[in-house]
C-alpha cells in the first residue's frame, strides 16, 4: 500500500472530456472531436420521426455541438409505442418540445432547441437554412415543393443534407454534399497503406544499408537475425540486379524466383531451421515491390479544375493537391513520402534508426511541398497560411484521398418526371435484378409522390373537414380519387397519375420481366402494410447509420455514403446506389 | 384501414380509429414475405406480449430500448458491470450521476419507468452465474457481450440445453458486437445452424508480441506498455493485483513504460496508449451500438411474431467505406467441439512438446485456449486442476508428442472458461 503514495497523478492527466469520450476519441481524435462540437445540425421531422430522434440521440451522445428540432405534431398515443423520448405526459403536447426536453438529458455539454413553425416555413425563406452546417429532413414532407425548396437551397449554401424514410421494415436516406467533398483523412486499412520505396531508396537508406548488410555473410548468427526484412529485400534487390540487367522483378514469376532468393540467403543451422527476419522478408515480396504508382482518386483530384487554377479564394485542399502535384512532376512522379514504417524484427536501435530515416525523408519532402504552398499563397495574396498540421496530413494519406461529387437529390413530383439524366442507364438496368435492393428506393420515391398527390388534391377540393378529406381519399364519395399506394405505385411508377388528365404519361421506370415487376410490387406492399408507420428496431437502426454517416460528413474523416443507401429489414441488408 | 397522410397534423386526431400502436398495426396483416400459414391479429400480438426473453453485454441499454419498444413485455436483463464515465458517450440510459451503479439496475429502472407496461428484471452479476433451469424459462437470448468468452459460454450452454424431444429447450441466440464503425449480428438456432463456436475462425484474435521483443529488442510504444504490463509489474508489485480501473496503477504502468521507451529513443507512450494497450480498449460510438443492437432486436420481433423471415444467419456491418453490408448463412461445422462431434484433424510435428502444443492451441483462431487439459485416449497428458494432478502431469509438458501418444489418435482438450470439449485427431508429420 505504502507504494500507493510514490505514483502521484501525472501533470498532464487526460480531462473529464477527454475520459467521457475517450472511445470515440481513439477513433477519429481531438481534431474530429473539435468539428463535432462546432457543429449546428437542423432536424426537419416528420411522419412518426423516430427516425430523426434516434439520429439525434446518436450525435447527442458523442457532443455534436448544437441542434434545432423543427417538428410541428402533437405528441398522439402511437408516439408512445415507438419513440422512445417522449413519456405519458407528453400526450397530447408539442412533440419538438417534448424530445427535446428527453434528449437533453443524454449530455448536458451540446445545446438543443426546439423550433416554433413548420418546415414549409423553412421552404419559403431558405435563407433560414444558411445559419446551420447540416441539415436531417425527415420525409415524406408534405408536398414535392417543399422538398425541392429546401433541396436546392441547400445545394446551393453547400450546405449538407441528409433526406430520410423510414416506413415498416424498410427505410432510405440519401445525402446531398457539396459538389466536391475532398476526404483526406479516410482511414484506410493500415495493412494496405504501406509505402516503403524499396524501387526508389534514397542517398541516406542506402548509406544504412551499406553499413549494416555490407558484410552481411560476416554477421554473427545474432546480428544475421535481426537485420530489418527491408534491408533484406533491398539487399537482394542489388543482387539481383546485377543479374539482370537492373531490372527490378516485374511480374510474378520473377517476383517468385526473387522470393526464393532472399529465402536462400537466410540461415537454417539453427534450431528454429530458419530466420525470422528472413521470413518476414520472403512474405513481403510480393506487396512490396510494386513500383511507385498514384491512385485513381489522387489523379482526379490533380486532373481536377480547382487543382490546376487556384484562385485566391480556393480552399486550403486544392493549395495543398496543387503543391503536391508539383512535387510529383518534379520527382518523376513520386510522391512525397508518408514516413510510417511498420513493425519488423529487428534490434531496438536499428529499428528506430530506420523509422528516423523514413521521418526524416517525410519531413523534407513535407518542407519541399510547404515551400511551394507559402508562394502559392503569396501570388494568391492569401492573408491566412495554411497549418503544416493540414500539409501534413495531406502528404501522409495522398494517395488515400477520395474527392466525392455531390448530386442533388432526387424530388418526386406528381406532376412531373424525373429527369434521371446520366443515371437512367445504369438504374434500369439495376431494377431489372430481382435481389436488388432499388426498388426500396423507388418505393420511397412512390411514396413522396403519392403523398405529393394528395396535397394536389386537398389543395384542389378544399375538403370542410378530416372526415371529408378521408373520405376523399378512401375514394368513398369523388370518384377519380387518390387510390391506395399500391395501386398508386402500380399503375402509375414515375409517370404522371391517371387522376391528371393533361399530362402524358411515361411510363419509367419499366421492369422487363414479371419476377422483377413483382420485386417492386412487393416492396410497395410490405410499406403499405405499415400503413405510414414506424417499426422502432428499423428507426434505430437508421437513426445508427444516418449519424454514422453524418460524423463522416462532419469530421471530414472515414468516407460518406455517396450517395443513397437503402436498408431492407426482411433481408437484414443494405445496399448503396448512386442515384 | 384509413390511410393518414404522415405529414397532416390534423389528421392525428383522428387516432380512435386506428390500432394503438403502428406495431399492433402491421402485425394484424400478412405481408408479401409472411409465410402463408401465419395467422395475424391478435394470436401474434400477445404471443409476441408473453415472451420472456434476455438481454445483455455492452449494447444492453440499446437492446433494452428496442426490445420494450418492440412488444417484448417481460424483459430480463444481465450485467456484471458497473457505470463507468467512459460509457456515457453511448449507454444513452447513463447519466454522470449513475457512475459507479450497476448497469442492469440502472438501465432496468430507467427502461421499466419510460415505457408503460414493459417488466424488466435485473440481474447483477456474471452470466456464467445461471444455470440451464433459468436459461430455459427465457424464449431466447439476446446478447452483445464484449467477451469472446462469455459469448462462447452462452453458446455452449444453450447448445448443450437443446433436448430433441422437446422444442421448447431450442433458445436462439441473437447476438451482436461492435469495434469503431463495424459491427456484426448473428441468429443462432444452437444445433440446427452454424453456432458461434463454428464461426469462432472469423474473429481471430490479434497475434501477441513475442516475449522476447518485449524483453530485449522492443521497438514500439506498445512494446513498452506490454513489457511494463507483463514483467515490470510482476518484477515489482507482484503482491498485488492490478486493476485496470485503478488510475494509480495506470499511472506506474504508464511511467514505466515511459522510461523504457526514453531508454531505447521509441517515440510515442502516452497515457491514453497505456490504457488502451492494457486494457485492450476496442473503441466504441453509440452510431454503430445502434444499428447492431436494433439489428439484433429486429431478428428477435421477427422470430418472437413470425411477422416475416428472420436473418439466416449472419450480417456483417462496416461503416468505414460507405455503408457495406454482407449477409450470408455461415455453415455448420461438423467437427465443431460444441455443437458437432466429429474429431478435427490436427497436423503435428511428432518431435515437438507437449508444451508447445498447449502454446499453438492459444494461438489457433478456432481454439483460443488460455489453460487447456488434455487426454489421450488412454490417460490424462495434461491436467490444470486439481494441483495434485497438474504437479503428477506436469513432467509431460516437456516430452515430445510421439512419446505420449500414436499418429492418428484422438485427444480431448478442455478449458475451464467453457464448457467445451474439442476432440482433436493428431496426425503426425515430420
Ligand atoms: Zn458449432
Amino acid at each position: 500500500m505504502a507504494e500507493r503514495a510514490t505514483t502521484p497523478p501525472i501533470l498532464q492527466g487526460p480531462t473529464a472530456k477527454e475520459k467521457k469520450y475517450d472511445r470515440q476519441l481513439r477513433l477519429w481524435a481531438a481534431s474530429g472531436q473539435a468539428a463535432l462540437e462546432t457543429a449546428k445540425v437542423l432536424l426537419l421531422n416528420s411522419g412518426p420521426g423516430v427516425v430523426g430522434v434516434e439520429t439525434l440521440k446518436n450525435l447527442i451522445l458523442p457532443g455534436v455541438g448544437s441542434f434545432t428540432i423543427v417538428d410541428e405534431a402533437n405528441v398522439s398515443e402511437l408516439d408512445l409505442g415507438v419513440n422512445f423520448f417522449l413519456e405519458e405526459s407528453s400526450l397530447g403536447r408539442w412533440r419538438a418540445e417534448e424530445t427535446r426536453r428527453f434528449l437533453q438529458e443524454l449530455n448536458p455539454e451540446v445545446r438543443i432547441n426546439a423550433l416554433e413553425g413548420s418546415i414549409d416555413a423553412f421552404a419559403d425563406h431558405p435563407r433560414r437554412l444558411e445559419q446551420y452546417s447540416l441539415i436531417l429532413l425527415v420525409g415524406p414532407t408534405r408536398n414535392a415543393r417543399v422538398l425541392d425548396r429546401i433541396c436546392q437551397h441547400a445545394d446551393k449554401s453547400s450546405i449538407p443534407l441528409f433526406y430520410i424514410h423510414c416506413q415498416g421494415f424498410f427505410s432510405h436516406f440519401s445525402v446531398q454534399l457539396p459538389a466536391q467533398f475532398p476526404i483526406v483523412d479516410t482511414h484506410p486499412d493500415p495493412a494496405s497503406t504501406q509505402d516503403l520505396r524499396l524501387l526508389n531508396p534514397w542517398p541516406e537508406l542506402l548509406e544504412f544499408l551499406e553499413k549494416k548488410t555490407g558484410n552481411l555473410g560476416l554477421l554473427s548468427d545474432h546480428d544475421h537475425g535481426h537485420v530489418p526484412y527491408l534491408l533484406i529485400l533491398l539487399h537482394f534487390l542489388n543482387v539481383w540486379n546485377a543479374s539482370h540487367d537492373s531490372q527490378f522483378p516485374a511480374n510474378y514469376s520473377e517476383k517468385k524466383e526473387f522470393k526464393a532468393l532472399v529465402e536462400s540467403g537466410a540461415r537454417r543451422n539453427n534450431s528454429e531451421g530458419g530466420e525470422e527476419n528472413f521470413d518476414e522478408a520472403a512474405a513481403a515480396v510480393l506487396k512490396s515491390l510494386n513500383p511507385h504508382s498514384i491512385s485513381s482518386g489522387l489523379r482526379e483530384v490533380f486532373e481536377a479544375d480547382a487543382c490546376q487554377n487556384l484562385r485566391p479564394t480556393s480552399a486550403n485542399f486544392w493549395i495543398i493537391a496543387n503543391a503536391i502535384q508539383k512535387f510529383q512532376t518534379s520527382h518523376n512522379g513520386i510522391l512525397p513520402l508518408p514516413g510510417a514504417l511498420p513493425d519488423m524484427k529487428a534490434q531496438s536501435s536499428d529499428y528506430i534508426q530506420l523509422q528516423n530515416i523514413y521521418k526524416a525523408k517525410a519531413r523534407s519532402d513535407l518542407a519541399e511541398v510547404t515551400r511551394t504552398i507559402r508562394s502559392s499563397e503569396q501570388e494568391l495574396s492569401r492573408r491566412l497560411s495554411i497549418e503544416q498540421a493540414e500539409i501534413e496530413a495531406f502528404c501522409k494519406g495522398a494517395q488515400f484521398i477520395k474527392v466525392i461529387h455531390g448530386r442533388p437529390i432526387r424530388v418526386a413530383k406528381c406532376t412531373a418526371e424525373i429527369d434521371w439524366s446520366d443515371r437512367a442507364k445504369a438504374l434500369s438496368q439495376e431494377l431489372q435484378n430481382p435481389d436488388s435492393l432499388l426498388p426500396i428506393y423507388f418505393a420511397f420515391l412512390a411514396l413522396d409522390r403519392y403523398q405529393d398527390d394528395i396535397d394536389r388534391i386537398r389543395t384542389l377540393r378544399q375538403p370542410a373537414n378530416d372526415q371529408q378529406f378521408n373520405d376523399i381519399l378512401t375514394g368513398r364519395v369523388v370518384s377519380g380519387a387518390v387510390p391506395p399506394l399500391p395501386t398508386f405505385a402500380e399503375s402509375a411508377h414515375f409517370s404522371t397519375p391517371a387522376v391528371d388528365p393533361e399530362h402524358d404519361p411515361k411510363p419509367w421506370p419499366r421492369f422487363d420481366t414479371p419476377e422483377a415487376r413483382t420485386a417492386f410490387d412487393d416492396v410497395v406492399k410490405e410499406l403499405d402494410r405499415a400503413d405510414w408507420g414506424e417499426l422502432h428496431n428499423i428507426a434505430a437502426l437508421t437513426g445508427g447509420m444516418v449519424a454514422q454517416e453524418v460524423i463522416k460528413v462532419i469530421t471530414k474523416q472515414y468516407v460518406p455514403v455517396d450517395n443513397s443507401c437503402v436498408f431492407d429489414g426482411i433481408a437484414s441488408k443494405t445496399a448503396v446506389f448512386k442515384v | 384501414m384509413v390511410k393518414i397522410p404522415a405529414c397532416s397534423k390534423t389528421m392525428r386526431q383522428n387516432i380512435d380509429k386506428l390500432p394503438r400502436t403502428y406495431l399492433d398495426n402491421l402485425l394484424s396483416k400478412p405481408g408479401p414475405a409472411s409465410d402463408p400459414d401465419w395467422v395475424p391479429g391478435p394470436e401474434t400480438i400477445s404471443a409476441l406480449e408473453s415472451s420472456k426473453v434476455l438481454g445483455a453485454g455492452g449494447l444492453g441499454c440499446e437492446i433494452l430500448k428496442n426490445l420494450a419498444l418492440s412488444g417484448f413485455k417481460d424483459i430480463h436483463v444481465i450485467d456484471m458491470d458497473t457505470i463507468d464515465v467512459s460509457n456515457l458517450n453511448r449507454q444513452f440510459l447513463f447519466r454522470e450521476a449513475d457512475v459507479g451503479k450497476s448497469k442492469a439496475e440502472v438501465a432496468a429502472a430507467f427502461v421499466e419507468k419510460r415505457v408503460k407496461g414493459v417488466k424488466i428484471t435485473p440481474y447483477n452479476g456474471k452470466i456464467q452465474d445461471k444455470d440451464e433451469d433459468y436459461y430455459m424459462q427465457f424464449k431466447m437470448v439476446i446478447c452483445g457481450l464484449d467477451s469472446i468468452e462469455a459469448r462462447r459460454w452462452i453458446n455452449a450452454t444453450l447448445v448443450d440445453m437443446v433436448d430433441m424431444e422437446d422444442p421448447e429447450s431450442l433458445k436462439p441466440l441473437i447476438d451482436g458486437g461492435t469495434e469503431g464503425f463495424k459491427g456484426q449480428a448473428r441468429v443462432i438456432l444452437p444445433t440446427m445452424n452454424s453456432c458461434i463456436e463454428c464461426q469462432l475462425d472469423m474473429h481471430a484474435p490479434r497475434a501477441a508480441v513475442p516475449l522476447c521483443t518485449l524483453a530485449t529488442i522492443p521497438r514500439q510504444p506498445s512494446h513498452c506498455i506490454e513489457w511494463a504490463h507483463i514483467i515490470a509489474w510482476e518484477e515489482h508489485r507482484k503482491d498485488e493485483v492490478l486493476d485496470t480501473d485503478d488510475p494509480e496503477h495506470i499511472t506506474w504502468l504508464y511511467q514505466k513504460a515511459l522510461a523504457r521507451a526514453q531508454d531505447f529513443n521509441i517515440p510515442g507512450v502516452t497515457y491514453s496508449l497505456t490504457q488502451g494497450v492494457v486494457k485492450n480498449i476496442i473503441p466504441a460510438i453509440a452510431s454503430t451500438n445502434a444499428i447492431i443492437a436494433a439489428a439484433c432486436c429486429n431478428e428477435a420481433f421477427k422470430i418472437a411474431t413470425s411477422c416475416n423471415p428472420f436473418l439466416q444467419n449472419y450480417m456483417m456491418y462496416s461503416g468505414d467505406e460507405g455503408v457495406y453490408t454482407y449477409t450470408f448463412d455461415t455453415e455448420r461445422k461438423e467437427d465443431c467441439p460444441v455443437c458437432g462431434n466429429l474429431a478435427r484433424n490436427l497436423t503435428v510435428n511428432p518431435n515437438m512438446t507437449l508444451q508447445d502444443l498447449i502454446d499453438s492451441l492459444g494461438e489457433r483462431a478456432e481454439a483460443q485456449l488460455k489453460k487447456p487439459t488434455l487426454r489421450s485416449e488412454e490417460r490424462s497428458l495434461y491436467s490444470q486442476f486439481p494441483q495434485s494432478l497438474r504437479e503428477q502431469t506436469a513432467p509431460n509438458l516437456s516430452k515430445k508428442l510421439s512419446e505420449l501418444v500414436v499418429d492418428g489418435e484422438e485427444i480431448g482438450v478442455s478449458d475451464p472458461a467453457f464448457t467445451i470439449a474439442f476432440k482433436y485427431k493428431l496426425i503426425f508429420v515430420s
